[in-house]
C-alpha cells in the first residue's frame, strides 16, 4: 500500500455549480483537448471511428431527472476527481504510482511507476479513474498540474482547463483548505457540498446545490394575477383609459 | 508498503511554440480562439479572452476543433464521378480539370438561360460574396440555407423592430430582472446565452423562465419550464397580451414615442386601400392630433397623438389609430387565459401567473441610468429608463408554419412592455436597428435576368407588396425555390429546402446545372431524405440524362452528398484558410458595438484543396463575371479571398472589415481599402470591436447620436427614427390583393390562402400539417433538439464528440411509453404521413405528454464520413427527417405546397405529427437503413485507435508510440 500525506499544506479542488451547469460538455472536451497532450498524454481513443469508441476522459457529465414522484427535475452532473483527503485508491496502490501531494494535495498517478493492476479504481466510489487500456495505466484529473503553476501560461490563464472554458461560469478552482480564499467563501455563501461523504474519503471538491427556484406566486414580488382595471369592464370605457395627452 | 521517492513533474512546460488568433467554426456562434501551435501542429485551442463574443470560454464543439481539423473524412482532391451517381465511384482529377469542368457546365448556364444554375449554400459564413457572385453570374436562383433555419425569427424582427433575436439582437444579460426564452435547446448565440444565464441567475430578484416542450439544457436550469405544446407558443403569447391589456399593463408611452400604434389606419372595407394607413401627400403616416384635433404627420416630434377613436380626415376618409385595432384584437375572449389554457397545455393560472410576473419586472421594477442621451428629434434626456423584461427566441418558434406570426407576437409582448433596446431589456446589436419595413428589394423579375448578364441586384431582398413579388404574368413563380412569389411572399432567405424537388420535378422549370456549398442535401439537411435521393439519381426517360443534370458540390468532408454529386471541389477546415465574418453579411456584434472577424490559416493543408471562397472568386474570373475581373478580362482578385476581404467595396470606402480602413488603416466602418488591413486584424487578435459610448448603448432606434454613427458606417442611409411595426402595412398590401384589389393579385388556388395568412396583426393559427392529418391516426408531435455538444459540429463525425452522441434515441414521456407499452431500450416505428422508421426509445418525464423528440443529425449514413460499416451512427442513429414532407400531405387547387411558414416559406420541420407503436428489435438496427456508402478516393487513411497528443510528450517517453 501507498502512504498518505498526514496533511497538506493546500488543498485544491475544484468546485462546480448546479445551479448553472447546462450540461454543454465544455468541461470534458477541453479537458480531454489539454490533458490528451499533456501531462499524461495521451487520453487514447480506442476504435475511434468505429463501432463503440471508447476513450480516456478525465470529466464525464452526466445527465439524468430526478424523482420524488411529484416534482422531477433535470439535472447536468459534471464527474471528476474529487481529490479526496483520505482516499482509498492511494492506499491500496502496491507501487506508489498513486499518490497525494503533500504541497498541495493533488491525487495523481505515476506513470512510470503504474502496472495497471486497477485496484485503485475498484477503491473510487465515483468512478474518476480512467484506465488507458493501450498504455496499459491508470490515468486521471491532475487538476491541470501542467497550467496551474506554468509561468509560460499567463497568471490569469493558470487554472484548469475546464474552468478556464466553462461557458456558464459554473466551474471554479482554488485552496478549500484556505477558510478565507475566494473559493471557500463561495461554498459557504452557497452551502456547497461534498460528494457522499459517507465514504469517508472526505472529498476535497465541493458541488453547489441548485438555488430555490422561483416558480411559485410571490416568489417574484409579482401577485397572482393581474387584476383587471375598471375601465376594461366596459368597452365603452375603454377610452378612459387611454384619455390622456401622449406625447411623442 | 511502498515509500519510494515522489515523482518530479515540470510544473512549466512548454506548450506552444506560436499561439495565433482566429475565429472558431465549429458552429455559428463564432467565437475568438487562440490555437496553439508545437511543432507546426495544432496542440490545442481556447477561447479568447478578449473576444466580444465568448470572453475566453468556450464550448464543447470549439473545444474538439482539433479533431475537426484532423477528420478522417477531409477530402484530398476534386472528384469527377465514373459511377452512376449515389455509387461513391470518382476519380480524382486535378483542379484545372476541375475548373475547366465547372466552367464549362456554369458557362454554358449563363449564355443560355442563367436560371439554368441554383447556386445554393448552406452553414457557410460568406454569404456576402456568394451573393454578389450569383448576382453577377445573373442567377435569381440562390439562397443559403436561412430558409431551413431561421428565417422565420430574422423576417418577424426586420418587419416588426428592425432587427431580430440572436444575430440581430441580445437580452440585457446584465440588467435583466426577467429573461423568457422560447424554444431554444442549443441555438444561437450559443456561448452567450450560456454565459448571460449563469450572471443572470446569480443575481437575487431575476427569473428565468424557459417554454419548450423539452426539459433539457437551458431548460433544465430554469426557475420556470413551461412544457408547452409544439406550434402554440404564439396562442400563449397572445394570452399573455390579453392579460395586459385587459389590466391596462401597456407602456403606452414608448407605443406613442417608438412604434406605429398612433398611426390612422384606413377603415372602409370593400375600399382598396381598407387597412393601410392614412399618409400625407409626401407619404408620410398620419396620426390623429388631440391637440390640433387634425391628422398630422404621425413622423413629428412633440405631438400628442390619439391612441383611439374613429375619426374623420377633411376629405371624409374614416380611420382609427392601430392602437385601437390592435387593443380589440387581443382583448377578444378567444386569447382569454382559460380559452387558451387546453390547446397550449399551460394552465390558465399559470398564464395569469406569467403575466402578472411581466407586468411586475416591467412597470415596478424600473431602471434608471443616469445617462444622458439626445433623442433622434434633438431633445435631451438626462436618464436612460428600462423596463427588464427581455426575451429571445429560436428554433422552436422558427421551425413551425405558424413560427412568422408568432415571432411577431413575441416581438409586439415586447413592444408593449416597453423593453425594446432599453436598460433591462431586449438590445439591438450594430447595425441594427435598421430602416422598419425593411429593404432592398428582391431581384429576378423577368425582366431582370437575361443571358451573359448580371441581374440588377441581388436575388434577396424583402418585398413591400405584390408588385415586389419575383413571379412572372400569370403570377407564377421566377425562382426555382418559388421565394418571393404569392406561395412565400416575405420568403427573405430563399426556401433551400425546395431547391431539389422543384428541380427534379422541373416545376416552375427544369434546371441544369445545381451548385451546393456545405449543405449536406442528401441527408440531414433535407426534409424527406429518402425521397431526395431518389430525386438526386431520378433519370429522365425522354433525354436519358439525370433529370437534374449536374451537380456541383463544394465541402471539406466525404458527407452523404458528396456521393451524390457529379464534381466536388474539396475545401479546406477552418484552421487552414481565410474568412472575415463580416457586418455586410451575418455580424458578431454585441449591442454594446459592432464588431467583425477574420480567421487565417493558423496550418497549411497537407492535401490538395482549395478554399471554397478562393474557387468561387477563381470561378468567377474564368466566366468573366463583372465584379470579379478588370476592364482587360484578368482577374480582379488574383489573390483570391484575403484579396476580395481587403479590396473589394460595396459602397465607397465600405468593404468587408470595418477595422482598420483608409489607406494607413487610421479610421474604421468608412475609408478607402488598407493593404496592410489583414495583419492589423492579426495583431489585434483577428477581431475589430468598437464600443459605443454610454450616451449610445441604448434606444438606437431613436438615439440621434447613435444614428448619426450608423449613417457613417453605412448601416443606415438616414439619420432618421427607426419606428417599429406593431401593425404591418405590407401584410396588409398583400392581403387586399388576395381580396382582388390592384394590378397583382394572387392567382385563384392561393387567394384564400394569401387572405388568411396576410393579417398585418400577429394571428395564430393551428400548424398547416395538424390540420391536414388525421389527429386520431397521428395523435403525437415530433420535433428535434439541438445537441449542445454537436449541433452545427456534426459535419465531420468528430472523434471526441461522436463518443458524447454517438447515436440518438426517440425520447417521451415516460406515461406515453407506458401507453404505447415499451420503456427504455425499446424499439418502436413511428411513422407519419410520409414513412415510417425504426428506432429505440428512452423514457423521461421532463417533455410533454404527448411529444417525442430526439437529437438532431446524429445518424449517417452507414459508410459516409468515413466511419467504420458498423457505427452506432449508422447503425442504431436516425433522422427523423424520413417523416417530415417537404411538400403538405394535402392539396390545394390540385397542388401540393411546401411544408412551410405560408408568409416566409420558412421550412416546418416542426409541424410533424406521428403515430408509435412498438417494434421487434429485429436485427438491432434503426430503419430505415440504406446501402452503405464507399469511401471515395484519397479519403484520408484513419488510424484505428486515436492517440492524438502523445506527439508533445518529451522525446523518449515510452508513451510516444507512433511518434
Amino acid at each position: 500500500m501507498t502512504m498518505l500525506p498526514k496533511t497538506t499544506k493546500k488543498k485544491l479542488g475544484l468546485v462546480t455549480d448546479l445551479d448553472i451547469c447546462v450540461g454543454c460538455h465544455a468541461c470534458a472536451v477541453n479537458c480531454k483537448e489539454w490533458n490528451t497532450g499533456g501531462h499524461s498524454a495521451p487520453l487514447t481513443d480506442l476504435n475511434a471511428y468505429g463501432k463503440d469508441p471508447n476513450g480516456v476522459w478525465f470529466n464525464r457529465v452526466h445527465v439524468y431527472e430526478t424523482d420524488d414522484g411529484e416534482n422531477t427535475r433535470t439535472v447536468n452532473f459534471p464527474r471528476s476527481c474529487l481529490h479526496c483527503e483520505t482516499p482509498d485508491c492511494v492506499t491500496v496502490c502496491p507501487t506508489g504510482a498513486s499518490y497525494k501531494r503533500e504541497e498541495d494535495g493533488i491525487v495523481l498517478v505515476d506513470a512510470e511507476k503504474c502496472i495497471g493492476c486497477k485496484l485503485c479504481s475498484w477503491a473510487c466510489p465515483y468512478g474518476a479513474r480512467e484506465y488507458d487500456e493501450d498504455d496499459g495505466i491508470m490515468k486521471k484529473c491532475t487538476l491541470c498540474i501542467d497550467r496551474i503553476y506554468n509561468e509560460n501560461i499567463p497568471e490569469a490563464e493558470r487554472e484548469p482547463a475546464c474552468v478556464i472554458t466553462c461557458p456558464a461560469r459554473a466551474r471554479h478552482f482554488g485552496d478549500l483548505g484556505d477558510p478565507e480564499s475566494d473559493i471557500s467563501k463561495l461554498v459557504e455563501k452557497r452551502g456547497g457540498f461534498a460528494l457522499m461523504p459517507e465514504t469517508g474519503y472526505q472529498p476535497v471538491n465541493r458541488y453547489l446545490p441548485p438555488r430555490p427556484r422561483k416558480v411559485d406566486v410571490g416568489d417574484t414580488g409579482a401577485p397572482a394575477q393581474l387584476e383587471p382595471a375598471e375601465e376594461a369592464k366596459s368597452s365603452s370605457a375603454f377610452f378612459n383609459w387611454l384619455d390622456k395627452a401622449l406625447s411623442r | 508498503m511502498a515509500l519510494l521517492k515522489q515523482e518530479r513533474i515540470n510544473p512549466s512546460p512548454v506548450v506552444a511554440d506560436e499561439v495565433k488568433n482566429t475565429t472558431c467554426y465549429m458552429c455559428a456562434c463564432r467565437c475568438g480562439i487562440r490555437v496553439y501551435l508545437r511543432n507546426g501542429q495544432v496542440r490545442y485551442i481556447e477561447g479568447n479572452p478578449d473576444h466580444p463574443v465568448n470572453r475566453g470560454v468556450l464550448c464543447g464543439k470549439g473545444s474538439s476543433g482539433i479533431m475537426q481539423h484532423l477528420s478522417p473524412a477531409r477530402l484530398s482532391n476534386p472528384l469527377k464521378r465514373v459511377g452512376p451517381r449515389g455509387s461513391g465511384e470518382f476519380e480524382e482529377i486535378s483542379w484545372e480539370e476541375a475548373l475547366d469542368l465547372a466552367t464549362k457546365w456554369l458557362g454554358d448556364c449563363r449564355k443560355t438561360d442563367p436560371r439554368r444554375l441554383a447556386f445554393f449554400t448552406g452553414r457557410d459564413q460568406s454569404q456576402s460574396v456568394t451573393a454578389l457572385w450569383a448576382t453577377k453570374f445573373g442567377t435569381p436562383n440562390h439562397a443559403a440555407h436561412g430558409g431551413f433555419c431561421s428565417v422565420n425569427m430574422a423576417a418577424a424582427g426586420l418587419y416588426t423592430i428592425g432587427g431580430s433575436f440572436w444575430e440581430f439582437g441580445e437580452p440585457d444579460w446584465e440588467r435583466t430582472r426577467y429573461f423568457m426564452m422560447f424554444g431554444v435547446a442549443e441555438d444561437h448565440d450559443s456561448n452567450p446565452i450560456k454565459t448571460g444565464l449563469g450572471h443572470l441567475k446569480g443575481r437575487e430578484n431575476t427569473k428565468f423562465v424557459s417554454i419548450n416542450p423539452v426539459r433539457t439544457g437551458y431548460s433544465a436550469i430554469a426557475d420556470e419550464w413551461v412544457g408547452i405544446r409544439p406550434g402554440t407558443d404564439g396562442l400563449f403569447v397572445m394570452a399573455l397580451i390579453h392579460e395586459l391589456f385587459k389590466a391596462q399593463k401597456i407602456d403606452l408611452d414608448f407605443l406613442v414615442r417608438y412604434t406605429n400604434a398612433p398611426w390612422l389606419v384606413r377603415v372602409e372595407p370593400g375600399h382598396p386601400e381598407n387597412g393601410l394607413f392614412l399618409r400625407d401627400a409626401d407619404g408620410n403616416p398620419l396620426a390623429w392630433d388631440r391637440e390640433a384635433g387634425a391628422p398630422v404627420n404621425a413622423l413629428l416630434p412633440d405631438i400628442t397623438p390619439e391612441l383611439a377613436g374613429l375619426v374623420e380626415t377633411p376629405e371624409g376618409v374614416k380611420a382609427r389609430p392601430a392602437f385601437e385595432i390592435m387593443a380589440n384584437r387581443y382583448l377578444e375572449p378567444r386569447y382569454s387565459a382559460d380559452e387558451v389554457a387546453e390547446t397550449t397545455g399551460v394552465p390558465a393560472a399559470t398564464i395569469r401567473r406569467i403575466a402578472a410576473e411581466l407586468a411586475h419586472a416591467a412597470f415596478e421594477q424600473e431602471i434608471e441610468l443616469d445617462v444622458e442621451w439626445t433623442d433622434w428629434a434633438g431633445r435631451k434626456h438626462d436618464k436612460m429608463i428600462g423596463r427588464p423584461v427581455s426575451m429571445h427566441a429560436m428554433r422552436g418558434i422558427s421551425a413551425h408554419s405558424n413560427g412568422f406570426h408568432t415571432c411577431r407576437a413575441i416581438h409586439l409582448l415586447q413592444m408593449l412592455l416597453g423593453s425594446v433596446d432599453c436598460p433591462g431589456g431586449f438590445r439591438y446589436k450594430p447595425p441594427f436597428p435598421r430602416p422598419c419595413p425593411p429593404g432592398p428589394k428582391p431581384t429576378g423579375k423577368p425582366d431582370q435576368v437575361k443571358p451573359d448578364t448580371p441581374m440588377p441586384g441581388p436575388p434577396l431582398g424583402f418585398t413591400l407588396g405584390p408588385e415586389d413579388l419575383l413571379v412572372d404574368e400569370d403570377g407564377a413563380p421566377c425562382r426555382i425555390d418559388k421565394g418571393f412569389s404569392w406561395e412565400h411572399p416575405l420568403s427573405a432567405h430563399g426556401l433551400m429546402h425546395m431547391a431539389i424537388p422543384n428541380a427534379w420535378a422541373a416545376d416552375p422549370y427544369p434546371v441544369d446545372t445545381l451548385f451546393m456549398y456545405m449543405a449536406n442535401m442528401a441527408w440531414n439537411s433535407s426534409m424527406n431524405t429518402k425521397g431526395t435521393m431518389e430525386m438526386l439519381t431520378d433519370i429522365d426517360e425522354d433525354t436519358g440524362e439525370y433529370r437534374i443534370p449536374h451537380i456541383i458540390y463544394s465541402d471539406a468532408y466525404a458527407s452523404e452528398m458528396t456521393s451524390y454529386s457529379d464534381l466536388v471541389l474539396p475545401d479546406t477546415t477552418y484552421l487552414e484558410r481565410w474568412d472575415c465574418i463580416s457586418l455586410l453579411d451575418r455580424p458578431i456584434s454585441s449591442a454594446h458595438g459592432p464588431a467583425d472577424s477574420i480567421r487565417q490559416p493558423v496550418v497549411k493543408p497537407d492535401r490538395n484543396v482549395r478554399p471554397f471562397q478562393d474557387v468561387l472568386i477563381d470561378l468567377g474570373a474564368r466566366l468573366g463575371l463583372p465584379g470579379f475581373v478588370k476592364d482587360d478580362g484578368s482577374p480582379l482578385y488574383p489573390g483570391g479571398y484575403a484579396d476580395y476581404i481587403v479590396n473589394h467595396e460595396r459602397m465607397p470606402g465600405i468593404g468587408p472589415l470595418a477595422g482598420w480602413r483608409g489607406e494607413d488603416g487610421e479610421t474604421f466602418g468608412r475609408g478607402a481599402p488598407n493593404p496592410k488591413q489583414l495583419e492589423k486584424y492579426i495583431e489585434n487578435g483577428s477581431f475589430w470591436h468598437y464600443q459605443l459610448p454610454d450616451s449610445q448603448q441604448y434606444y438606437k432606434h431613436a438615439n440621434r447620436d447613435y444614428l448619426e454613427f450608423a449613417v457613417h458606417m453605412g448601416f443606415i442611409p438616414k439619420a432618421e427614427q427607426i419606428v417599429m411595426q406593431v401593425y404591418s402595412e405590407p401584410m396588409q398590401k398583400f392581403r387586399l390583393a388576395a381580396e382582388g384589389h390592384g394590378e397583382h393579385q394572387p392567382p385563384e388556388h392561393l387567394r384564400e390562402r394569401v387572405r388568411t395568412y396576410f393579417d398585418p396583426l400577429p394571428i395564430w393559427y393551428t400548424p398547416i400539417e395538424e390540420t391536414q392529418v388525421e389527429h386520431k391516426e397521428y395523435p403525437i408531435h415530433a420535433i428535434t433538439q439541438r445537441p449542445m455538444a454537436m449541433y452545427h459540429s456534426w459535419g465531420s463525425q468528430n472523434a471526441w464528440l461522436r463518443q458524447i452522441h454517438g447515436f440518438n434515441r426517440l425520447c417521451m414521456h415516460r406515461d406515453l411509453a407506458a401507453e404505447v407499452g415499451v420503456s427504455d431500450d425499446d424499439w418502436v416505428y413511428v411513422e407519419s404521413h410520409n414513412g415510417r422508421i425504426k428506432c429505440q426509445v428512452k423514457t423521461m418525464t421532463g417533455c410533454e405528454r404527448n411529444t417525442v423528440w430526439t437529437w438532431n443529425a446524429i445518424g449517417k449514413r452507414r459508410g459516409a464520413w468515413n466511419l467504420d460499416p458498423d457505427a452506432a451512427e449508422g447503425e442504431k442513429g436516425f433522422l427523423l427527417n424520413h417523416l417530415i414532407s417537404e411538400l403538405l400531405p394535402q392539396g390545394s387547387g390540385g397542388r401540393r405546397m411546401s411544408n412551410s411558414d405560408p408568409v416566409t416559406g420558412q421550412a416546418a420541420w416542426f409541424d410533424l405529427r406521428v403515430k408509435i407503436t412498438r417494434a421487434e428489435a429485429g436485427d438491432g438496427r434503426s430503419e430505415p437503413q440504406f446501402e452503405p456508402l464507399k469511401p471515395v478516393p484519397g479519403i484520408v487513411s484513419k488510424p484505428k485507435d486515436l492517440r492524438f497528443g502523445e506527439q508533445f510528450l518529451p522525446e523518449g517517453s515510452w508513451r510516444r508510440k507512433n511518434s
